[in-house]
């Protein structure tokens, strides 16, 4: 698949949500831990060799799975391939439990929820639409029927811890 | 740089909530001809297949970052999709009708990531006054989309700018700063507690060590 790599790299430069080096390793049999620094920007996860301004990958974390993994790490995997798991290694329980719950909302798809809860919320509050402020109320992608669609699925799919 | 392209392909052909879809013209290259696509917006993801009926798509342009306009091309409705940097591309796009045009340039330059973030957080801020002052949200200043890097861990969740310090001295230690209750029911009603327990037991810590260290004890 063709895509705009000279943008995911710009993108990888930017301001991130979450940065450490951790132990990571590949999805593949027999793949060694190495320490990358791991970088949350937008709903990408980009890793680096530790002294490399380039990523040497990314991960795009829509539809994914994080889960815990014992002894002081977790792992990222996708909803289509659940056995295909990327592992991380931290080096306390705090920093474990902050990257869970920073990838937890790292994804289009939550932010396009808490969006449609917010609206919702503050509508019934005041009786004003929010989002009518920004031009964007009528935008098919925030309605709430979309919302009540997506909480039959995600019952069903993996991607609450 | 690898991607989890796999991954990238299924989120092309499931079945999330698709932003906006039809046919445009592609501009292959400088210059190049125009080929006729079916995009798929989803997400900051802007995916083109062969033809509507396709399960792959050809590929993929990744919208952060970018800024849509329209431009002077030989093909009517054309609208680029333009990346900075240096040797970044530009993507040229047509559409079919005007009012095509009109919804593929709205759609695609509030597909961002960051703008829906700002957005998010826009509204989780009006939310918390509401639920805090019980008075109408005062219309909040605009903050820039790049916020610092969150080193520490701790999130700033509060609409507030810190407490400045008061002129003339205090006896005692200040408490510290107080602090606006967040939503306490939805999606991210859990989500903070982690950062919010650390932060806590940061502060508690080292008010802790004050304590201890100073001479008399309450």
């Amino acid at each position: 698949m063709r895509y705009n790599e000279k943008a995911l790299q710009a993108l990888s430069r930017q301001p991130a949500e979450l940065a450490a080096e951790l132990g990571m390793r590949g999805p593949k049999k027999g793949s060694v831990l190495k320490r990358r620094l791991v970088k949350l920007v937008a709903n990408f996860l980009f890793y680096f060799r530790t002294d490399e301004a380039e990523p040497v990958g990314a991960l795009l974390l829509e539809r994914c799975r994080v889960a815990r993994e014992e002894p002081g790490g977790f792992s990222i995997s996708f909803v289509e391939d659940p056995e295909r798991k990327y592992h991380f290694e931290c080096c306390s329980e705090e920093q474990c439990l902050e990257w869970m719950e920073a990838l937890r909302r790292a994804s289009y798809e939550f932010m396009r929820r808490s969006l449609i809860f917010y609206r919702n919320e503050i509508q019934k509050m005041t009786g004003k639409d929010p989002l009518e402020q920004f031009g964007i109320s009528e935008e098919a992608r925030f309605q709430l029927s979309s919302l009540k669609r997506l909480q039959v699925k995600t019952q069903n799919a993996v991607g609450f811890p | 740089m690898k991607l989890n392209e796999r991954s990238l392909a299924f989120y092309a052909t499931c079945d999330a909530p698709v932003d906006n879809a039809g046919f445009l013209y592609k501009k292959g290259g400088r210059h190049a001809a125009y080929h006729r696509r079916w995009f798929v917006l989803r997400g900051n993801m802007l995916f083109y297949f062969e033809d509507a009926a396709s399960r792959e798509p050809v590929g993929v342009i990744i919208l952060e970052g970018c800024t849509v306009e329209l431009v002077e091309a030989a093909e009517e409705f054309a609208f680029a999709v333009r990346f900075a940097g240096a040797r970044a591309r530009t993507y040229v796009l047509a559409a079919e009708s005007q009012a095509a045009m009109e919804g593929w340039v709205k759609a695609l330059s509030r597909a961002s990531f960051d703008y829906l973030r700002l957005v998010v957080r826009e509204l989780e801020q009006q939310l918390a006054a509401m639920r805090a002052g019980g008075c109408p949200p005062l219309p909040l200043p605009r903050r820039p989309s790049a916020l610092p890097p969150k080193e520490n861990g701790c999130a700033v969740w509060s609409a507030e700018p810190p407490a400045a310090p008061t002129a003339g001295s205090q006896p005692g230690p200040e408490p510290p700063p107080r602090r606006r209750a967040s939503a306490p029911h939805g999606p991210l009603d859990a989500a903070p507690f982690a950062r919010l327990h650390e932060c806590y037991g940061q502060e508690i810590r080292a008010l802790r060590e004050q304590w201890r260290s100073s001479p008399a004890q309450p």
